[in-house]
């Protein structure tokens, strides 16, 4: 860097100086300062980048070496075809499927609530609502976005729960298809906003072209705009299913924390996450195979969790 | 250049005498004072003009002067634009074509469109074909069908008869013929072709101008284009519009040659207001 005394003072001295032939345009304003500036916001962003970097590197080697410190005690085989999780009996067991069952339950039930109630609010607003009533539903889902977790998890156990026991008298106090209903309003916006997004994305020639070729709209909407916007769709349903998978409060608070096996949807149930989540906040010490459990515990949930948005990410870019 | 037949119907008033039943001879599009609007802005103002059946039409005019209006007010693709309104009156073989109980679909069945953008709808060069004969109910042999549009348009052979191939990995060229063939195989009455060789080089031009006279006098083509050269060599009648008004219309070589208005010839020489 050059400092070049002839120049005028420039009114903001921060400012560096021309650097190379080009002299700037106007003084402190320069192209070379420019580039400095630019530099160093390149290079912020690099460690912003290798921030997060570590955050990740450092988030699973905890994770693998608390976890294959659990496994050089409990066999893979055992961990994964036992079916009790009875960490802190006299005799512990830890067959993690119950937690896992648990998981794809609730899951695979706020899928069922969440595909179809937010592909088609999202085809309602795009093609068929006047542009009024659809900025209301956007509103509507964002606020459903808004809302905390804990607050969903509250309402499933003192209102749907309820509200279910009106239908099913045995229904138990903690169950999981009130988890499952709640977490799928949850998952809602997120199915609802991204579908909306991928079926803006399609371009209006292709619908043009559809409807000149003398198509119904409900015809080119199905033949033409969804298998368009499958690629966006589905990156959406795999992001709200992992978003699912992920969910903790809501669970803990409706569906409980009984370890269990069960296809029952009315009785109380422990995902991996509320075991995480439970595990957390007792009292195992540091190095005991109970603590080493809930890692173990962690690596499964992360799996599967990155198994899903790998899914979503493999859909999305195998079309086309 | 093929001579024109028709003799130059003046711009305005518009009119052909009304007969009984379509004639031969009768227009087959005739346009009587038609206008639209997109909310307060005027897009297309009064057009009246005849189409004659198994012609080639030409529109041209400067960017923005109305030319996709006019095209897409011919088979009701305007009404899909939100505040469209559009007023007047179209007959189609002597039917108004803008009455409430017209199914727009049906019109669009009858007058085909293809636009400046080659939008191929997902999946095989077949399914694109297939398309619009399925949404009408077609109920013959698709394969036939596709192998004779696909023939008509040039690409049968240059596909090497696949027709799976996924329609997106077509060139630009072919993407338009497919287009083509696409709008074909629904057997319009009337192409309706919206710069259709905008984004096209010089020999994929050259080859859909080609298959557009393959398909006269069966079809009656519209084409709204920038390239003046290619409205002189393939249509027999010009349309010139600016700001939305129909400026002059009637035979391609006299509009080019000789116009009978001032802003036409400006137009034509280069020389726009």
């Amino acid at each position: 860097m050059m400092a070049d005394g002839s120049r005028p003072k420039s009114p903001e001295p921060a400012r560096a100086p021309p650097d190379g032939p080009l002299a700037p345009a106007f003084p402190g304003g320069g192209t070379a300062s420019l580039a400095l500036s630019e530099r160093v916001a390149a290079r912020f962003f690099q460690l912003c980048a290798v921030l997060a970097a570590l955050a990740a590197i450092a988030v699973a080697a905890t994770l693998g070496s608390e976890a294959v410190l659990f496994f050089t005690e409990v066999s893979p085989v055992r961990f994964f075809s036992e079916l009790a999780w009875t960490p802190l009996a006299e005799e512990p067991r830890f067959g993690v499927l119950p937690l896992i069952a648990a998981t794809a339950q609730i899951t695979a039930g706020a899928a069922v609530v969440a595909f179809p109630l937010g592909l088609l609010t999202a085809i309602y607003a795009e093609y068929y609502a006047d542009p009024r009533v659809a900025g209301l539903l956007t509103v509507a889902v964002t606020v459903l976005a808004a809302v905390p977790t804990v607050v969903y998890g509250y309402v499933a156990l003192n209102f749907v729960t309820p509200a279910l026991r009106n239908i099913w008298p045995s229904i138990e106090a903690y169950n999981g298809i009130s988890a499952c209903l709640v977490v799928g309003v949850m998952i809602l916006p997120t199915v609802a906003l991204l579908s909306r997004g991928a079926l803006k994305a399609v371009s209006p020639s292709l619908t043009d072209a559809g409807l000149a070729l003398g198509a119904s709209s409900a015809r080119v909407l199905v033949r033409v705009v969804l298998p368009a916007a499958s690629r966006g769709i589905a990156a959406a349903l795999a992001l709200a299913l992992a978003r699912a998978a992920g969910e903790t409060m809501i669970v803990t608070l409706a569906a409980g924390n009984q370890a269990r096996l069960t296809w029952s949807p009315l009785e109380g149930i422990r995902t991996l996450t509320a075991y995480i989540a439970q595990a957390s906040m007792g009292d195992a010490a540091s190095g005991t195979l109970e603590y080493r459990a809930f890692f173990a515990v962690a690596a499964v949930l992360f799996a599967i969790t990155y198994a899903v948005n790998a899914l979503g990410r493999w859909l999305a870019g195998g079309r086309r | 250049m093929s001579a024109p037949v028709t003799p130059p119907p003046p711009a305005a008033p518009p009119a052909t005498p009304p007969r009984d039943g379509p004639h031969p001879r009768a227009p087959l599009l005739s346009l009587g004072d038609l206008s639209v609007r997109f909310g307060d802005r005027p897009a297309l103002s009064g057009v009246s003009l005849d189409i004659p059946r198994g012609r080639v039409v030409a529109v041209i005019g400067p960017s923005g002067c109305g030319k996709t209006t006019l095209l897409r007010a011919l088979n009701r693709m305007n009404e899909l634009i939100p505040g469209a309104r559009t007023s007047g009156s179209l007959l189609f073989d002597g039917q108004e074509l803008y009455r409430r109980e017209t199914d727009p679909a049906e019109v669009r069945r009858r007058i085909g469109m293809v636009f400046q953008e080659a939008a191929l709808f997902p999946g095989s060069v077949f399914d694109n074909v297939a398309f619009g004969p399925r949404a009408s109910g077609f109920g013959g042999d698709l394969h036939a069908l596709a192998e004779e549009v696909l023939t008509a348009v040039g690409l049968w052979a240059e596909l090497g008869e696949d027709l799976d191939v996924p329609a997106v990995s077509l060139a630009a060229g072919q993407r338009q013929q497919l287009c083509i063939a696409r709008a074909l195989a629904v057997r319009p009455q009337v192409l309706l072709l919206d710069e259709p060789t905008t984004a096209l080089d010089p020999t994929a031009t050259a080859r859909i101008e080609s298959l557009m006279h393959a398909q006269l006098p069966h079809l009656t083509i519209v084409i709204a284009t920038n390239d003046l050269r290619l409205a002189a060599r393939a249509s027999s009648l010009t349309a010139y519009l600016d700001r939305g008004e129909l400026v002059e219309y009637g035979p391609t070589e006299t509009l080019f040659t000789n116009p009978a208005h001032p802003r036409t010839e400006s137009y034509l020489t280069g020389r726009i207001p």
